[in-house]
């Protein structure tokens, strides 16, 4: 994708996400991190539990003020107090789909309501009729039936559910969708539907996806860029081509190695490189960004990132 | 058609699957699959029924003294202290016939000793217990849950603030809060209403603050909070409703202990007054005279000990119908 | 081929759960073999009955539920030696509890914090099970928790023994769990989805572990997931399941090359590798059946662009397409037309077969 020319839909500078659950301890969830989104992209987030990635979605979306840093999104600062311009741009052009399609739908209202919500917060429809059709046809498009509409979410498959919050989300026409571990509460056959749905809306509407996941082999196949996370750093970033063509972090090594396949020939004669940040000898508190070629940039030490380019 | 034809016209991609129970037929058959709750709504039943109709069907009002004129005195002879008696009943078993004046009246319960019949009386007084009840348990739900759900929404320091004003409140034993207000309030209905409202909403408010603790931080109040929901949606949209449950269960365990309470307050004088009556004066009434006139007391008792079992009852299978435990599957 | 030694059988299982909503039917006939050393994959979506078949294995259904039909036959060596074969299904609870669970089968849960017990220390967690079921002496008991701990990759045993589980990090406390569920020399180990819950640079590890003390211990494993990265991993055999019945059953080679059943085709296909660009995932439409409803015909049907008309009618039996491999599915029958699986899949299979190969 060429994006070199392009204003970013979303820049994030800096930004460091500190909580502190008691007066002594600080918990430093994302530390200045940075990376961009350019329109109609997907940039995929990946890292383990506790790396700060859901953290980072959660804060662009400003349900976390963040503790430093920078959001632009659509050219406005979302980061510190919003105006009520930049809330609205916010909260109407940008969205979020979550993890647990459990708990992500209120489960005393209708699909229709929940679907709904957003077009009546913002008063987006001028009769009851269009309000209706609006929804209705939403979804249609994330394959569930009209008839769904008076239904409560307790009916519904994990991966219908799922589909419900995609609708929730697309039904305000966002330039940017957060995907929050979206599919890995899911089966094995269901995500393959959800990825494909998006993936669908994205060739439709030329949203842009921040996808957060854990599993590498689903942000491969779904993202143009990729950024790695690790306690709360981001390592490495590029290129899905350049950072799977050529991973240079110990870490990114480590998690592609790690990515189960299909295949069992393959699969049983698969070793996992290990990572053990303790005893690796890399401090995350020193280093700088450093850009390799293109877009590929690897967080480390000077020393650090000639030692692991030349171990090729 | 043959057999291994493939099937045509198929529209695969729309999904038609659902579960065809709404939740509240689920709720429904939980309730009714056990024995408990069906016994505790049956006794909740009789006891509605038997307060509205129960002092209607007598023929005497509850605050009438039943006498008549004795023929050969000419004096007035009012009913006191009669025990229970059904005249047919008893000539139907063949035993001797009354002789005083009331020989042919009935009494199911007897009469206390101002003469008056302690059916009607008993009836009606389940009426005004209940009826208290109600009145304060709606008003302290409403209070109470806003309160909680306030508390909860915003934390901090407005959650810190509040949590203290409740601690206080509930620190303040409630014979102490009724021996005040009986200084500046008549005793009466007002005082037991008054003394119920200011202690009852504590626990529902507590209730709410925990659901919204709860309910805040999961994902479906987020996703409202991305789409730019207030926080008046928030909190009376989207958690209230998800409350429902927990405080229906509270106010089932509510109830009865406000009619033990009022029960509580007019058996040691502060509460409802004479010529009205409550099953917790008439419990009095009965006290004085159980070595006298022992009957009295039953009637009274029973009913309240039937209304607080029937209400905890219906409580109890609320609590398990509206949460049930996951079907192992 | 020598003759080996079956350690369990479930035969026609049939299981069905009384709830609120009406009964639901969740076994509808499943017939799994397992033999002594070997590894069977038991795959399917949530709500599939992959579950509930091994919780039934394990005498520990829910009391909601009722057997209509089936055996599981278990063999063990008993106390004295010989090899003893027990209807699960028929023997009581007690007895399960006393002569099976944690003795000669054990089980693995996917979240490791549900099954420890977060106020004991996870030496004495260990210790009790060997001392109620092996009658050792504390101090025995604790030198075989240590070696237990040791065999399953704790360096630093004798020191984690005085931890609770929250101060271990999850793959740590899975460790313990496969320790725990060691300690009374199984013949039989269930794992439940016993990676889902970790890190993807975990999970490789656990697998790994398994398959280690498997191999040592010459013990069967059944392995419960959804996830085809780990049966093409570990699994000797694979048992895809659909709605309460195997749909297809084969060696791992044969599942994953030569799958024969479009409930399989779809799984396949909707797992991208790490070669797959494909524009789309071909993904198998709709969600699963409800089970409250009685399906006639082929559970699968409604969501399979190859049903046919009979799918509707009838429940296709199993047809035998070598002699471990067979699938229940009409486009077997020789009436039925002839169907290929979809040309990206195959492509793919090709693929990976030269993948695994080189």
């Amino acid at each position: 994708m060429n994006s070199s020319n392009r204003q970013p839909l979303l820049q994030v500078e800096h930004l460091k996400q500190y909580f502190k659950p008691r007066r002594d301890y600080t918990v430093k969830a994302v530390d200045d991190v940075n990376f961009e989104i350019y329109p109609g992209e997907v940039y995929g987030l990946v890292g383990e539990s506790g790396s700060g990635k859901s953290t980072i979605g959660k804060s662009v979306i400003r349900l976390y003020t963040p503790t430093s840093g920078k959001i632009i999104f659509k050219g406005t600062d979302i980061s510190g107090t919003l105006t009520k311009d930049a809330r609205d741009t916010l909260r109407t052009k940008m969205m979020m789909i979550f993890q647990d399609p459990m708990a992500s739908l209120n489960p005393r209202k209708t699909i229709g309501d929940i679907i709904g919500e957003g077009l009546d917060i913002h008063k987006q429809y001028t009769s009851r009729d269009e309000r209706r059709e609006k929804i209705v046809s939403i979804l249609k498009k994330v394959g569930l039936s009209p008839e769904h509409y008076n239904r409560y979410p307790h009916q519904f498959s994990g991966g219908q559910r799922q589909r419900v919050g995609i609708a929730r989300a697309l039904i305000m026409n966002p330039d940017l969708i957060i995907a929050d571990e979206c599919i890995s509460a899911l089966d094995v056959s269901i995500q393959a539907q959800v990825v494909n749905l998006l993936k669908d809306i994205q060739a439709e509407t030329g949203s842009a996806y921040l996808f957060i996941a854990h599993d590498l082999s689903m942000v491969k196949y779904f993202s143009d860029r990729i950024g790695v996370l690790h306690l709360g750093h981001m390592l490495e970033t590029g290129t899905t081509e350049e950072i799977f063509a050529n991973p240079v972090h110990p870490y990114t090594r480590s998690l592609i190695s790690a990515i189960p396949l299909p295949n069992p020939g393959l699969e049983k004669r698969r070793k996992v490189v290990g990572y053990d940040y303790a005893s690796s000898g890399i401090d995350y508190t020193v280093g700088s960004n450093h850009v390799l070629e293109g877009t590929h940039t690897v967080f480390g030490t000077d020393e650090e990132i000639a030692r692991w380019t030349s171990k090729q | 058609m043959n057999d291994f034809e493939f099937l045509k016209n198929r529209n695969l991609q729309t999904d038609r699957n659902f579960a065809s129970q709404p939740y509240w037929a689920g709720v429904f058959k939980r309730f009714f699959a056990k024995k408990r709750p069906v016994i505790g709504l049956m006794i909740v039943s009789v006891i509605l029924l038997l307060a509205v109709i129960g002092p209607m069907v007598s023929g005497y009002s509850y605050r009438e003294i039943s006498s008549v004129i004795n023929p050969e005195t000419g004096k007035q002879v009012v009913a006191r202290g009669i025990s229970p008696r059904i005249p047919w009943l008893h000539s139907l078993l063949g035993k001797e016939p009354y002789t005083d004046f009331f020989a042919e009246k009935t009494f199911l319960f007897g009469t206390d000793d101002l003469g008056r019949d302690l059916w009607t009386r008993t009836w009606y007084g389940a009426r005004v217990s209940l009826l208290i009840a109600f009145v304060t348990i709606f008003i302290d739900v409403i209070i109470g849950m806003t309160f909680g759900l306030i508390s909860g929404y915003f934390g901090g320091v407005v959650d810190a603030i509040m949590q203290r004003f409740v601690e206080v409140a509930n620190s303040v034993p409630r014979l102490v809060i009724v021996s005040v207000l009986a200084i500046f309030m008549p005793k009466g209905i007002g005082l037991v209403i008054v003394a119920l409202l200011l202690t009852e909403w504590i626990g529902m408010s507590k209730i709410a603050r925990a659901e919204m603790l709860k309910i805040k931080e999961l994902e479906y109040i987020l996703a409202s909070r991305t789409l730019g929901a207030g926080n008046f949606n928030i909190i009376f949209k989207d958690v209230l409703p998800n409350t429902i449950g927990p405080i229906i269960t509270q106010v089932m365990f509510s109830i009865p202990t406000a009619i033990f309470t009022e029960a509580f307050l007019s058996f040691v004088g502060v509460g409802i007054m004479l010529p009205q009556c409550s099953v917790g004066s008439l419990i009095e009434d009965g006290f004085n005279n159980i070595t006298t006139l022992p009957y009295q007391i039953i009637p009274p008792i029973l009913v309240l000990a039937f209304m607080m079992l029937g209400f905890n009852f219906i409580g109890d299978g609320l609590r398990e119908a509206l949460a049930p435990k996951l079907e192992d599957m | 081929m020598e003759e080996k030694d079956k350690i369990l059988d479930i035969k026609n299982l049939d299981v069905s759960f009384r709830t609120s909503a009406g009964t639901v039917h969740a076994l509808r006939g499943v017939n799994i073999d397992l033999y002594r050393g070997e590894t069977v994959a038991i795959v399917g979506e949530s709500g599939s009955g992959k579950s509930v078949s091994m919780k039934a294995a394990m005498g520990l259904l829910a009391p909601n539920a009722t057997v209509n039909d089936g055996q599981i036959l278990f063999r063990f060596k008993n106390s004295s030696g010989e090899i003893e074969e027990a209807d699960i299904l028929k023997k009581d609870k007690k007895w399960i509890r006393r002569n099976i669970n944690g003795k000669h089968m054990a089980m693995v849960f996917q979240d490791p914090m549900t099954s420890l017990d977060p106020t004991m220390p996870i030496g004495r967690q260990i210790t009790e099970g060997i001392i109620a079921h092996l009658g050792l002496s504390k101090k025995e008991a604790w030198e075989k928790a240590r070696d237990l701990l040791l065999e399953v990759g704790i360096t630093d045993a004798e020191k984690r023994m005085h931890h609770y589980p929250h101060q271990l990090s999850g793959g740590m406390r899975q460790r313990v769990v496969i320790a725990i569920a060691l300690s009374c020399d199984p013949d039989l180990l269930i794992c439940d989805e016993p990676t889902t819950a970790l890190d993807v640079t975990i999970q490789a590890m656990i697998l790994d572990l398994i398959m280690k003390v498997q191999k040592t211990r010459g013990i069967s494993v059944i392995y419960i997931t959804h996830d085809l990265g780990v049966v093409a991993k570990v699994a000797d055999y694979v048992n895809v399941m659909y709605a309460g019945k195997i749909v297809e059953v084969g060696n791992v080679n044969e599942i994953f090359y030569e799958p024969a059943h479009p409930y399989t085709w779809g799984l396949l296909s909707a797992m991208p590798d790490l070669s797959t660009d494909d524009v789309r995932l071909y993904t198998i439409p709709g969600s699963p059946p409800n089970l409250l409803h009685e399906m006639p015909g082929d559970a699968f049907a409604a969501r399979n662009p190859y049903a046919l008309a009979i799918d509707e009618k009838e429940h296709p039996p199993m047809f035998k397409i070598t002699e471990t491999h067979s699938a229940a599915t009409w486009l077997l029958d020789p009436r039925a037309p002839k169907v290929e699986m979809p040309a990206e899949l195959k492509a793919r299979l090709e693929r990976m077969r030269r993948e695994a190969q080189g």
